[in-house]
């Protein structure tokens, strides 16, 4: 690990200007990712900018019915919010089908946003990556990638986004606060993390030096929401593939529909053609698999990643058939 | 010092000013640890494991794999469980409890009693980490916390009636056993647990 200079925040402008003040300076929240690439040696910043006891972490209702959820709040607080578990259910969910007790514990609303792609060759600094290192090439594409994208890859990057929380935030329409120098600014979830292109260096549309001030959720448009995680072992692994849905059924007709994929690309995958299928359809089994295989046709899978696909559709209709049964 | 945490060398940040050119790579830090607080001044790359480890002789609490994957590291801080390898002792500014300071002079923790009682443990690498999880994972039941497995409608697992075998294993799957003494750790928490 590189020598840094380190720096506890009180304040939000106390941490903008400490990052702007050293080049190179990065935030840390709860460190489970950030110390893990600094130790490989992935991450190297001069200074670190603690934000962990910055003054955000609430979980507040919101005037419209909806909820804040501060930057800072940790993910196994946010878990076990009996808001959060009754109104927003697959978000409790996928929060704890994520990583483990110790690293909930830890881990920060704007850190599981902000986290890596787990992608091996990103993690190890002795193979090229265009993602760490732009222009070295992907290695992955041809080497070890069973874990990695299906939709919206690019020649540069196949990676997947490792988050559960963001998936579930994809399908609640969550918003996305931001604080800079400039000012404040939100940007809806479905658009903060970015697809490769030829810019894979950028996993997200944050700019330097902008913090991540809070989440915010609308009231729940869905009578019930879920979310659902294929991985290789019962608990504490990433997903191979994962689904947070929220449905309203009424007169057995589908009245609204949210649906998002994880594991399968470099950003939570909302369905929108899927759901625009389920709209009015009725509440079958056969228009969920409709639905479903409308959003996947657009899959173009790597040589060791199809599995993915008939899993993600299996995983959805799942999901699906589960929340219209719901009373 | 002003309180129990760090400030970056000397330094407080300036308002409005700008930090030095060179930043200090090391932080003066003042750590609560089992009751006793130690004042050290640390390069800032020191993990908390590190310190605990290296530079205060509390060799308890393993290092496994270093990198969040294992749970032997596993301490409370504030109370609660984290992996000790991913935090920066820097940034540490709760009171911490390491395995060495579960029991209450010489008689044991009730969960340290009952993995011995029911022998869970065979190397024993694992078996800090596991202690102190399962510390804390019983307080997080206490408080209604719910897991993976607790069904939506319910209310956490308050009552250990609900901390079935199931719940256990999910709540204890951050803490890795090579050995395989799982079983006999899931028994020895349910006897805790009543
Ligand atoms: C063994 C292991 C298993 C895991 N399994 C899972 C899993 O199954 N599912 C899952 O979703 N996750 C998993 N994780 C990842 C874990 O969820 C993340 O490490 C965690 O959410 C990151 O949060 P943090 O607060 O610790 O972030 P940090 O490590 O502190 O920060 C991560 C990044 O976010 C930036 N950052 C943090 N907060 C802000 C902010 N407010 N504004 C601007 N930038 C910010 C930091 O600069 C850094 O670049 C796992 C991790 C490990 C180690
Ligand atoms: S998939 Fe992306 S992160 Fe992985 S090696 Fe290729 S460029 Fe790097
Ligand atoms: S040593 Fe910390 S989790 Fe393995
Ligand atoms: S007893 Fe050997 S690792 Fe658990």
């Amino acid at each position: 690990m590189k020598p840094f200079g380190y720096l506890r925040a009180d304040r939000t402008d106390q941490a903008l200007a400490a990052y702007a003040a050293h080049p190179g300076a990065q935030y840390v929240a709860g460190g489970t990712n950030l110390v893990d690439l600094m130790k490989l040696g992935v991450a190297t910043p001069p200074f670190l900018v603690d934000i962990s006891r910055l003054p955000l972490d609430g979980v507040d209702e919101t005037a419209d019915g909806g909820l804040r959820i501060g930057a800072t709040v940790r993910n196994s607080d946010l878990a076990a919010h009996p808001l959060v578990r009754t109104r927003y259910t697959a978000l409790s969910q996928a929060l704890l089908a994520g990583a483990s007790a110790q690293l909930r514990n830890a881990a920060t609303t704007g850190g599981n946003l902000l986290q890596r792609t787990r992608c091996p060759y990103f993690q190890d600094t002795s193979k090229p990556c265009n993602k760490r290192a732009p222009g070295t090439g992907c290695p992955a594409r041809e080497g070890v990638h069973r874990d990695l994208a299906v939709l919206g890859h690019s020649a540069r990057c196949v990676a997947t986004h490792p988050s559960d929380m963001a998936v579930a935030l994809a399908a609640l329409d969550a918003q996305v606060h931001l604080l800079g120098l400039d000012g404040e600014r939100t940007v809806p979830l479905t658009e903060f993390h970015r697809l490769p292109g030829d810019t894979p260096e950028h996993d997200t549309v944050v700019r330097p030096g902008e913090l991540v001030t809070a989440v915010t959720l609308p009231p729940p448009a869905g009578a019930h929401s879920a979310y659902r995680k294929a991985r290789d072992r019962a608990s504490y692994a990433f997903a191979l593939v994962s689904v947070a849905a929220a449905l309203t059924v009424e007169e057995g007709a589908v009245r609204h529909a949210a649906l998002a994929f994880g594991g399968v690309a470099h950003a939570p995958w909302r369905a929108r053609a899927a759901e625009e299928v389920l709209r009015g359809e009725p509440a079958t089994e056969e228009t969920y698999a409709r639905a479903v295989d409308a959003e996947l046709a657009a899959a173009d899978p790597l040589r060791d990643n199809a599995f993915k696909v008939p899993l993600a559709r299996g995983l959805a209709v799942r999901v699906l058939t589960d929340l219209a049964f719901r009373p | 010092m002003d309180d129990a945490g760090a400030t970056s060398g000397s330094r407080t940040f300036r308002e409005g000013g700008t930090e030095e050119r060179h930043p200090d790579p090391t932080s003066f830090v003042s750590l609560r640890i089992n009751g006793n607080t130690h004042e050290l001044r640390l390069d800032n790359r020191t993990t908390l494991l590190d310190t605990l480890r290296e530079h205060l002789d509390l060799t308890g609490a393993k290092k496994g794999c270093d990198h969040g994957q294992c749970g032997a590291c596993t301490v409370l801080v504030g109370g609660r469980r984290i992996n000790s390898c991913l935090v920066l002792a820097v940034t540490c500014d709760e009171p911490v409890t390491t395995i060495e300071g579960l029991a209450d002079h010489d008689r044991l923790h009730p969960l340290q009693e009952a993995f011995v009682a029911r022998d869970a443990l065979q190397c024993g690498y694992c078996t800090p980490g596991q202690i102190c999880s399962a510390v804390a994972m019983l307080d997080e039941a206490a408080a209604g916390h719910p897991s993976h497995v607790t069904p939506p409608g319910r209310p956490g697992a308050g009552d250990p009636e609900l901390l079935t075998p199931e719940e256990i294993r999910e709540r204890m799957s951050g803490n890795i056993c090579r050995c395989g003494a799982y079983a006999n750790i899931v028994d020895a928490i349910q006897e805790a647990a009543r």
